[in-house]
């Protein structure tokens, strides 16, 4: 039996949508980003190089905190916690697990995924391929729950880069130092930081989940906070995976020796 | 200035129907539904069409345009291009009754199953009293006109007939986020919304936000603020401790 739009009772028009606009270009667009993000992130986290340059103390986001002894000597400022992790286990793992987790179960990227990768749907009245559907309920889909705890660890690494932007001041000759990559590391923190805060999972543990504002004032100023940056959160969302990636491309390409970071001082 | 309109409308009723060809004239500053009205007094009297305020308030001139679910009252000639074929069909979520004029009774059941209003047991009416800080949040959603577009728009019942019995729909779990952020309400919303009205259907792609005419923020403000509350209360074992020991309430 026809299902749908050609369900039984509903006007029977033979066209699955009458859309006349370019309601695919924006699903491509984003699926084409996704997937060079998946992409470049994975081939980079199985490189297990060229993510700390010495000079300059600049460590690349995506192998923040560098903690095994595998890891390449002082790109481990924060300690040595793992022994030598073996040579196809990246040294990120940790790191790309929360953070990966996070954009993943990210209800942006969702809406993105679901989309674009998933076509369900793919735009708004455009029928999706799918013969059923069951929705955020069963596993593994059930799993994308789990958000804020994503968002907690989250919280830490954006702290841990934080630090490593710190450490980023550093001069050739050992003392206080900014260069190009000292700005990009802290661009991308900034964006970084726009994305994590403007979270609906952070939204709602500040103060959304509270049903009188006015008995909780201190957590109402948090909850209109991050209640001003949610409707920007997807733009957030894009932006500072396209820092990232920025910034682990440059400085992957300073710690291959491509090419030599600008100095402004030391 | 006025100039011959291209409009492709379907007539017909639940045993079938087409898309009809017409040429109407259409004037300047007109909307969708003047055309509408235009072709039912000069060329189609018998078409069903149904409308009441023509000002975007009533909802009751829902319909789908080009292929997107809009208020045809809301939709401005003046974003076609002269030679434009404009596409006008009924609602596709919801059956149909006669050309632009579907059964929308599926809202209303949805609607009856939802319980009103329950203040605490000790407060008595006449004593509510609460700060207007506590409900501003959820006035946003009191903006809603029941047009039932965000309603037609969502794959989870436009693609899936089978699933109407099990999910209301976002208008309605929006109604239900309204309740649960009441500071007086004291039913079990989140529950209910779980496993009676189907929230974990909802894989929130914003179809429902990017149609609705009084642009309420359904999915932002109402369905994830929703389905956060429930992950407290289903899904984070930390919530549910935190609650056990709370001496504040919420």
């Amino acid at each position: 039996m026809a299902t749908g739009v050609s369900a039984p009772g509903r006007a029977q028009i033979g066209q699955k949508t009458l859309r006349t606009d370019r309601w695919w270009l924006a699903p491509l667009r984003i699926g084409v980003i996704l997937a060079f993000f998946v992409i470049y992130a994975t081939v980079r986290i199985f490189m297990n190089k060229w993510y700390w340059v010495d000079a300059y103390h600049y460590l690349t986001p995506l192998y923040s905190p560098c903690v095994t002894s595998s890891c390449v000597e002082g790109s481990s400022h924060l300690g040595t916690w793992f022994g030598n992790f073996p040579r196809f286990v990246p040294f990120s793992l940790i790191t790309f697990v929360i953070l990966a987790g996070f954009r993943g179960t990210c209800y942006y990227y969702r809406k993105a995924g679901y989309r674009s990768l998933f076509f369900a749907p793919a735009a708004c009245a455009v029928p999706e391929p799918h013969k059923s559907y069951s929705g955020e309920r069963k596993f593994p889909l059930v799993a994308l729950n789990l958000h804020r705890y994503f968002f907690y660890g989250a919280l830490v690494f954006g702290l841990l880069n934080v630090y490593d932007g710190i450490q980023a001041f550093h001069g050739k000759d050992g003392g206080f130092g900014i260069g190009l990559g000292t700005l990009i590391i802290w661009i991308n923190l900034v964006a970084l930081w726009l994305y994590t805060l403007s979270c609906h999972a952070c939204r709602h543990i500040v103060g959304g989940r509270l049903k009188n504002f006015s008995k909780h004032p201190l957590r109402y100023r948090y909850w209109t906070f991050v209640s001003k940056l949610n409707p920007k959160h997807g733009t957030f969302a894009m932006t500072s995976l396209f820092t990232v990636i920025f910034t682990d491309a440059y400085i992957m390409a300073l710690s291959a020796g491509w090419f030599s970071d600008l100095r402004f001082i030391n | 200035m006025s100039y011959k309109g291209k409009f492709r409308v379907w007539r017909g009723d639940s045993d079938g129907g087409e898309l009809k060809d017409y040429e109407v004239e259409v004037n300047e500053g007109e909307v969708v539904l003047d055309v509408i009205h235009r072709l039912q007094a000069t060329q189609t009297p018998d078409m069903a069409v149904r409308w009441n305020c023509k000002a975007g308030k009533c909802g009751s001139c829902s319909a789908e345009i080009n292929g997107m679910p809009k208020l045809m009252c809301m939709c401005r000639m003046n974003t076609f291009a002269e030679d434009e074929v404009v596409t006008v069909t009924p609602m596709r979520t919801f059956p149909v009754i006669r050309d632009l004029v579907t059964d929308v009774s599926f809202n209303y059941q949805k609607a009856r199953e939802i319980p009103a209003f329950k203040p605490p047991a000790d407060v008595k009416p006449g004593d509510y009293r609460m700060q207007q800080v506590d409900v501003e949040r959820s006035q946003e959603f009191r903006k809603c006109i029941e047009c039932f577009l965000c309603q037609d728009t969502c794959h989870v019942i436009r693609d899936h007939e089978e699933n109407k019995e099990s999910f209301s729909g976002p208008r309605f779990l929006m109604r239900i986020a309204e309740l649960d952020m009441h500071p007086l309400d004291a039913a079990d919303r989140q529950h209910a919304a779980q496993e009676q009205h189907g929230l974990g259907f909802c894989n929130i792609t914003k179809c429902c936000t990017e149609v609705c005419p009084e642009h309420i923020k359904i999915t932002d403000n109402a369905l994830i603020p929703m389905k956060e509350r429930v992950a407290d209360r289903k899904y984070d074992p930390i919530v549910w401790l935190g609650n056990k020991i709370r001496r504040r309430p919420a």
